[in-house]
């Protein structure tokens, strides 16, 4: 066990896990923060995708330690003020179907729009080919992006 | 005018001060049921809520939205009154397994007649208010209304009223050209709470005290412990608790995941490997060809096909044992006392899962309630009780509430797989090159067989959904083998309609190849005039096969020229009741296909929500041609080899094509939209390789 401060959605959260902890069982069972998926535990499938000082990164396997004194965003915490305008545009395209892989996907996206204002669809494949969904929502997705990239409008 | 049978009603009546409740019976699968119990029921709040309690489980295809509508619709309802809840296992319902693309095919009627009961017990119960003839009242968007006055009552301040008026016993329906809410793309209830995070599935859900439990199994199929030393594990922070709970397993238990994985990862377990130690894939493709040799039951006999003369053409095709591979890995919340035992399981099948449990633990069915929980798909993968019965023993052994959760590597090795399959095909061409005969015998190992459930007649009950052949030839013979597997099967989305589309509609391919004739001229020759096919219980028709033939042909302007590099293949299928034509656009990167279009018509009858259904065809098609790519479950020394998302490797972005989803326009009742698009995929894949290349591909996956 060892004793972690880390910044989640802007507020400072005491910890006391082991080290090795991935972020993504710290989220889910310490902070019942459970909108992060668990999906692999490998990295293969971006389910579990957070921002680290606003890097996407996959919380399955980042050791807590990694962390500690960071600043990690979630799906609960991506939208200060409402809605963050890529789950607006998700809800616009009727992306997600089962929907379990889709805060992730989210996550993603995020971090490329906050870096790519207005992705090609190169871009977006390449930022998002990281994150399965077994629904097969993948060119909505794609829709979806371009659509917040529009500032929500199309 | 369709009658409503009194029998479909139990009770309208006062519940607990909440106004007017209609019960009703919401069938799934074929056969009448003797005993009438209702298992959903309509519920109108005085504070003007209508509440549908539904007893088919949300795994993505949208029936939260698509049974509310049906309902609302003849309800005359105002679309944002209505709610869902989500109904647990219950002996009312009926049965309650959500597949076979049957949610909306089996509820349709059902739901319409429960809509209208309680519009013209609304209606009447206003009239009454008033004192004014009933012909004079009118049902709209959630209030009555009288014509004449202008005075209107809503559907919440009737419901009192309407609970004390007896059920009619015959009702109109409404026609097609009235409906306001189906057929409209109406949003998804769901769609929020997933974008938020805020949706609870069933790996999300917590009780306080709650443990988390991950299970060692043994590795070999049909292995079991011979002995395990838990000093190591016992030594990991958090855990609680190691024992074995089962023949083939051992948990352990800890206060967080990471600490029950940790556990689990040091844990020392000695295993029997049993019989299947050394069983692998060479063995697996030898018993298929060993059953081959055995006599076949006939699923569909036209004509005599040994009586053909002509052209002779066979074939040989294969396919290996497939995962589901949901997103969210198996897992299931159970809280044990000797008493009674509650769950919270995301699950396809919620009264398999209370039975299965009560029987594990030394419970009575009724002593097991069993709470539906959304689910990160499902793809039949949850149409298994395996992780119910875990969750329920594990929190028995430990006296405490607990979530068993699977790793990807469990989900990926403990899985019950798509049959792997051989198909013998032949057919007779006469002198012009069309075909005058056709032969297909299915050589599989039968799920319900394998699970100890009835084969009646030597076939296997899912091939009635999922093999018929609309085709309008004079002489054919569809025929079933069941082959022998110790690999545990399963019911994966479209179940043997994946193996039998394949095969069938590649083979036809290499008839029109062979006849020098374009393919989907030799499919609509093949479907000749319009002809009724009876398969089992389904009447197909070939004019509505030839419909989204053409409709998909259409579309993706079959008959115009592809640009240099551009290659084409088509396939139809029927299963479920609906009828499905895919045409795929590839080029070829060396050996390797590259999908970048597909136009998919289906005839699925009514469309109940088009937006739905615009999400399930793309749905279906991604799914498909992952498992044509790369799906492959492979069996050495008796155990699967692969574990995760990078050697079982669903399609991801970059090779997703643009999907074009059509449906024909229809007034018949609906069928299923879940499974129909996967069929045809993989053969149109392998006709637009063939296309490209002159090369047949006979086995999947194509990349393997």
């Amino acid at each position: 066990m060892a004793d972690f401060t880390l910044r989640v959605n802007g507020n400072d959260k005491k910890l006391s896990v082991p080290p090795e902890t991935p972020l993504l069982w710290v989220l889910r069972d310490t902070l019942e923060l459970t909108g992060t998926k668990f999906g692999c535990g490998a990295g293969l499938c971006g389910a579990c995708t957070v921002h680290v000082e606003g890097a996407p990164i996959r919380s399955c396997s980042t050791p807590v330690s990694q962390v500690a004194g960071k600043s990690v965003t979630t799906i609960e915490g991506l939208g200060a003020n409402g809605l963050h305008v890529l789950q607006q545009a998700w809800i616009a395209e009727e992306v997600p179907q089962c929907g379990y892989c889709q805060t992730g996907q989210i996550m993603t996206a995020a971090a490329l729009l906050a870096k790519t204002p207005n992705p090609s669809d190169e871009q977006i494949t390449q930022a998002m080919n990281g994150n399965l969904c077994r629904c097969g929502t993948y060119e909505r997705i794609r829709k979806a992006i371009h659509r917040a990239a529009a500032g929500g409008a199309r | 005018m369709s009658p409503l049978s009194r029998r479909e009603f139990v009770a309208a009546g006062v519940a607990a001060g909440a106004g007017l409740v209609v019960g009703f019976y919401l069938p799934h699968g074929g056969g009448a049921k003797k005993d009438f119990s209702p298992n959903a029921y309509l519920r109108i709040t005085p504070d003007n809520k209508i509440t549908i309690v539904a007893a088919r489980s949300e795994m993505g295809q949208g029936v939260r939205t698509a049974l509310p509508m049906i309902l609302a619709e003849e309800l005359e309802a105002d679309w944002k009154q209505m709610n869902i809840e989500q109904a647990g296992a219950s002996s009312l319902y009926g049965d309650q397994t959500t597949g076979g693309s049957a949610s909306v095919r089996t509820t349709w009627d059902p739901m319409r007649k429960a809509g209208a009961a309680a519009r013209e017990m609304l209606i009447t119960a206003a009239a009454l208010t008033w004192g004014v003839p009933r012909s004079t009242c009118a049902a709209t968007q959630g209030t009555v209304v009288h014509g004449a006055s202008k005075r209107q009552l809503s559907y919440g301040e009737l419901a009192a009223k309407a609970s004390t008026l007896p059920i009619p016993s015959d009702v109109p329906l409404k026609q097609s050209k009235d409906y306001k809410i189906v057929g409209q793309r109406l949003a998804r209830v769901d769609t929020p709470s997933k974008v938020k995070g805020e949706a609870v599935f069933g790996i999300d859900f917590r009780i306080p005290g709650m443990k988390y439990a991950v299970l060692s199994r043994c590795p070999t199929i049909g292995g079991k412990v011979a002995g395990f030393d838990d000093k190591e594990s016992k030594k990991v922070a958090g855990v609680t608790y190691v024992g074995k709970i089962s023949d083939g397993a051992v948990a352990v238990v800890a206060d967080s995941v990471w600490g029950a994985m940790e556990g689990r990862r040091v844990l020392n377990v000695s295993w029997d490997d049993g019989p299947n130690k050394d069983l692998n894939n060479a063995a697996v493709t030898e018993s298929l060809k060993q059953a081959a040799a055995k006599k076949g039951v006939s699923l569909y006999t036209a004509g005599n096909v040994s009586k053909a003369t002509g052209r002779r053409i066979t074939a040989e095709y294969q396919l290996p044992f497939m995962a589901h591979a949901p997103m969210e890995p198996g897992n299931c919340t159970a809280n044990y006392s000797p008493n009674g035992c509650e769950l919270w399981a995301p699950t396809q099948v919620p009264q398999d899962c209370r039975d299965s449990v009560a029987q594990a633990v030394g419970l009575d069915p009724d002593q097991v309630k069993v709470n539906v929980t959304l689910m990160g798909g499902g793809f039949g993968r949850r149409l298994e009780h395996d992780y119910a019965v875990e969750a329920a023993l594990v929190s028995k052994a430990i006296n405490a509430p607990v979530k068993v959760i699977w790793t990807r590597e469990d989900d990926m090795r403990f899985s019950t797989y798509r049959p792997a399959s051989l198909h013998q095909l032949s057919a007779v061409l006469d002198g012009a090159g069309w075909p005058v005969a056709f032969t297909h015998r299915i050589i599989a190992p039968s799920i319900s067989e394998q699970k100890g459930q009835p084969v009646p007649g030597g076939v296997d009950p899912d091939l009635p959904d999922e093999a018929a052949f609309v085709y309008g030839l004079e002489n054919v013979l569809i025929e079933s083998v069941i082959a022998e597997t110790p690999v545990p099967l399963g019911w994966m989305r479209s179940v043997y309609a994946l193996q039998a589309g394949f095969a069938s509609e590649s083979f036809i391919d290499e008839l029109a190849a062979a006849a020098g004739k374009d393919p989907l001229e030799y499919r609509l020759h093949m479907l000749g005039n319009d002809k009724d096919i009876q398969y089992f219980t389904t009447t197909w028709h070939t004019a509505r096969m030839r419909g989204v033939l053409q409709l998909a042909a259409d579309k993706a302007g079959w008959k115009n020229p592809l640009p240099a590099g551009r290659f084409r293949g088509i396939a139809c299928f029927g299963c479920f009741s609906t009828y499905a034509a895919e045409v795929v656009e590839i080029s070829m990167e060396k050996e390797t296909p590259r999908v970048h279009r597909v136009v998919a018509a289906v005839d699925c009858g009514q469309v109940v929500n088009p937006a739905i259904l615009e999400q399930q065809i793309p749905g279906g098609i991604v799914y498909a041609l992952s498992n044509a790519l790369r799906a492959k479950i492979t069996i050495e020394k008796g155990r699967v080899v692969q574990g995760n998302f990078d050697d079982y490797a669903p399609l991801r972005m970059d090779e997703t094509p643009v999907v074009e989803a059509y449906a024909v326009p229809s007034t018949e009742a609906p069928t299923g939209i879940g499974e129909p698009p996967v069929p045809p995929l993989a053969p149109a894949l392998c006709n637009a390789i063939y296309a490209a290349t002159k090369k047949r591909i006979r086995a999947l996956p194509i990349l393997s």
